[in-house]
């Protein structure tokens, strides 16, 4: 029988999270429940540990204290910590980013064997757009001036961060440089924010919430850098069908999770275990079985088709199976207690980056100049731990849905050029004319342990493709709806209205899919919601406006990551209104909340829609695709404006 | 004098738990948080901050005049003391926990196997608990009976302007 649970949706994870009690195994549940209740101040943003004379807290019911010892209001408190959130988000990205333009400079200069420019198209196509020539020169000669540039983006220069300054419309790139917004450069940015949010240092709250917008630009330049150099270094995605959730997982087979969220490492392991797929077998496992968690789960099935085990909040639920022989951990969002359900599950943990380092987990000092050893390394251990697994049981929640992933921008147009060729984005402008496809919803960000997992993410869906809007996803949201058979085109007849019904059908038939497109595009990692920029941006410049006029929106369901927040931050730079399903905390000040939700709009088109509630979260939602389509003269379902 | 009683404003409770940690740290021999800590004591708590749905609140011992914790103590280990505080005489306590099974505010915990409670042995030089002065949103107030029925009375007639 089905399993239910309040802490998920999916039923692969309520069977493990009744596993997982059974053995005493504490999960994030637990200690979720063990921290309630959560404290107020910080929970409304009230809390200030910037200098020693804190910490601080301000009454949020206006009584005393009104100010902390320095005098700070509750404005400056909030916009201070907010700041704070993206600077690290940024930092998190823009790290990500500068791993992989390093790893591009060595694979120029043939430093880095295993590594080779896959995509010498994309490689030409964002030289291009960074203004470095290409006629007449090697691979090797651009992909160093490529990675050259990167580089040189994070620190301040001559000119503006590139990849935001090249990346967004015209009128945007202008908007952003007459207001103050276009990033210096991507560490430049950081740093200022960390200045500027020091003891004594910047008290006005909207010049504070300016330079966050202004760090959330530079968060773009990391994300949008490192999609690039990714699609360089290890090939642009086109779609691929796989499978997704725990019963991916083999238990005749050496299961290697791939997890954390970049694909340096993670792409040579799934290259490496296919070589070493004759080891496996003479220690008696069937193969080698690479499932990913997470968002490097997201970019090795974007590029291979690799299935995803699990995401996100349910990633300690993977160990519980007892049927992973080795997690490979990179960074970001790994959770210190995997190592603890490790070492009672017998899994091998093993961390592979100089600053994600945990206690209990195997430690293998990666590099790209021994990628390929390093990556065999790993697999043997996982061959080594499955000769003692072998033949004892293991509990494989049997649930998997199928999913076709793998729609980077470049795979939408080529499918799109299958209906017009001249004009591949023509079709998606007549049919968003047409009102077949009422607006574009990107579900991006995590799951919350605050939210029972998936919820929000499928509830909202399910209303927008009902009301025939196109929806895209990326990161854990994209994970959310794939467990649920969002990405799986059999089911587009039950998920969408009819409108977008016909065009998913149209699209894929041109493309000789025989059916549709899945309901859901699945466009990556959530270093990708560049991507939907990218698309955003392409659009607009066909139609000539910007994008703040696009009935576009996003949603972060259930955000956790300060990755989430400056994420956020640069759609409502670039105009979106963008749904957060959870509370920041921003609450304890009127002013800032003000300013989130309404008058950034002033300032950039785009606006932050608080909402924990799916429901009126998916009104909102299309309130605000319907106001883009009254300003662009188009049809709004229902009639006249609203 | 009118004693005075901790009663609680439950709409201003942040949850932040300051009342516990004042409360412990209160009752240790440091009676300050960092001689405490660093000097490796373990003090506990004698009022507990619980969350149902949204609703955050501290659940502090009432230090009841006809106290039921007293009234099932089978050993005489819970008693009144002179100034009417209800207190745990340890060496006594053989920890049965009829205390806990009688008290209806949950306010009796376990310490070690003996039963633990508020005592009222932490007031400051002013005379008021760690908990009460600790709370940064005034949701623990120390006051008479009669002050807090009148605050409330002003704030039912507040309400109806």
């Amino acid at each position: 029988m089905a399993k239910s649970c309040m802490a998920s949706l999916d039923q692969a994870v309520c069977e493990m999270l009744e596993k997982a009690r059974r053995l005493k195994v504490e999960t994030v549940w637990d200690r979720y429940q063990a921290m309630l209740p959560q404290c107020g101040f910080g929970e409304t943003g009230l809390c200030c540990r910037h200098c020693l004379q804190g910490p601080c807290r301000i009454d949020p019911f206006g009584g005393e204290p009104k100010t902390g010892i320095c005098g700070a209001t509750a404005d400056v408190l909030v916009a201070r910590g907010l700041d704070r959130a993206i600077a690290s988000g940024a930092a998190s990205h823009s790290g990500h980013a500068r791993h992989l333009a390093h790893t591009l400079k060595m694979a120029a200069k043939g430093k880095a064997r295993d590594y080779t420019i896959k995509d010498k198209a994309k490689l030409r196509s964002v030289a291009a757009r960074l203004g470095i020539p290409t006629e007449g020169r090697s691979i090797a000669e651009i992909a160093l001036d490529v990675a050259e540039a990167a580089l040189a983006d994070f620190h301040e220069k001559e000119t503006p961060v590139m990849w935001v300054a090249t990346t967004v419309t015209k009128k945007r790139a202008k908007l952003f440089s007459e207001r103050g917004l276009l990033p210096k450069g991507i560490d430049y940015e950081i740093s200022d924010i960390m200045h500027r949010t020091h003891y004594g240092a910047d008290a006005d709250p909207m010049n504070l919430l300016v330079g966050g917008l202004r760090c959330g630009l530079a968060d773009l330049a990391g994300c949008y850098m490192g999609t690039d150099l990714s699609d360089i270094l290890f090939g642009t995605p086109q779609p691929v069908v796989t499978e997704a959730n725990m019963g991916v997982l083999k238990a005749d087979a050496v299961n290697v999770a791939v997890h954390g969220h970049n694909p340096v490492l993670s792409d040579v392991i799934v290259a490496v275990a296919k070589e070493m797929e004759s080891e496996a077998k003479a220690a008696g496992a069937s193969g080698i079985n690479v499932v990913g968690i997470c968002c490097t789960g997201n970019e090795v099935m974007m590029r291979h088709g690799i299935p995803a085990c699990t995401h996100s909040v349910s990633q300690e639920m993977a160990l519980v199976t007892g049927a992973l022989d080795a997690v490979v951990v990179d960074y970001q969002c790994i959770m210190p207690s995997i190592a603890t359900v490790a070492e009672c599950m017998g899994t091998k943990l093993i961390t592979t980056m100089e600053i994600t380092k945990i206690p209990g987990a195997i430690h293998i000092d990666f590099s790209e100049e021994t990628a390929g050893e390093n990556a065999r390394e790993i697999i043997r251990l996982a061959i080594e731990t499955f000769s003692r697994r072998r033949g004892k049981p293991v509990d494989i929640p049997q649930y998997k849905t199928k999913v076709v992933a793998g729609f980077s921008v470049e795979a939408i147009v080529k499918a799109l050029a299958k209906l017009n060729a001249q004009d591949p984005l023509k079709p998606l402008i007549d049919h968003i004319a047409s009102g077949n496809i009422r607006g574009v919803c990107l579900f991006a960000g995590c799951n919350n342990v605050k939210v029972p997992q998936d919820q929000n993410f499928t509830a909202i869906a399910r209303r927008l493709l009902k009301e025939n809007v196109l929806v895209l996803a990326t990161g854990c949201g994209a994970g959310a709806l794939m467990r649920h058979g969002f990405m799986d085109p059999a089911n587009v007849g039950d998920l969408c209205g009819e409108g977008l019904k016909t065009v998913l059908t149209a699209i894929g038939e041109a493309n000789g899919l025989g059916g549709p497109l899945p309901a859901v595009l699945h466009v990556g990692a959530c270093v990708d919601n560049s991507r939907a920029v990218a698309l955003a941006v392409a659009v607009a410049d066909r139609l000539g406006v910007d994008t703040d006029q696009l009935p576009v929106v996003a949603s972060a369901a259930e955000a956790v990551a300060e990755k989430a927040i400056s994420i956020g931050t640069y759609a409502v730079a670039i105009g979106l209104p963008t749904h957060v399903g959870v509370m920041l905390p921003v609450v304890g000040s009127s002013l800032v909340t003000k300013v989130l939700t309404e008058k950034v709009k002033d300032l950039t088109g785009g606006y932050f829609i608080v909402d924990p509630d799916p429901e009126s979260a998916a009104q909102k939602l299309l309130a605000a695709i319907d106001e883009r389509r009254a300003g662009l003269g188009l049809s709004v379902p229902g009639g006249g404006r609203r | 004098m009118m004693r005075k009683e901790i009663f609680i404003r439950y709409e201003r409770c942040m949850g932040c738990h300051s009342c516990e940690l004042a409360c412990a740290v209160s009752h240790t021999a440091a009676r300050d948080l960092f001689g405490a800590v660093l000097g490796g004591e373990r003090p506990q708590k004698r009022l507990y901050v619980d969350q149902v749905g949204r609703v955050k609140a501290p659940a502090v011992c009432r230090q009841c005049e006809d106290a039921p914790c007293v009234a099932v103590c089978m050993t005489g280990a819970m008693h009144s003391r002179e100034d009417g505080v209800n207190v745990v005489d340890l060496p006594q306590c053989i920890g049965c926990w009829m205390c806990a099974m009688a008290c209806p505010f949950g306010a009796v915990g376990r310490g070690e196997g003996k039963a633990i409670k508020c005592d009222r042995e932490c007031l400051d030089e002013e005379g008021v608990p760690a908990c009460v002065r600790a709370c940064p949103t005034g949701a623990l107030v120390f006051k008479t009976v009669e002050e807090f029925e009148a605050e409330r009375r002003l704030e039912a007639i507040a309400s109806l302007k």
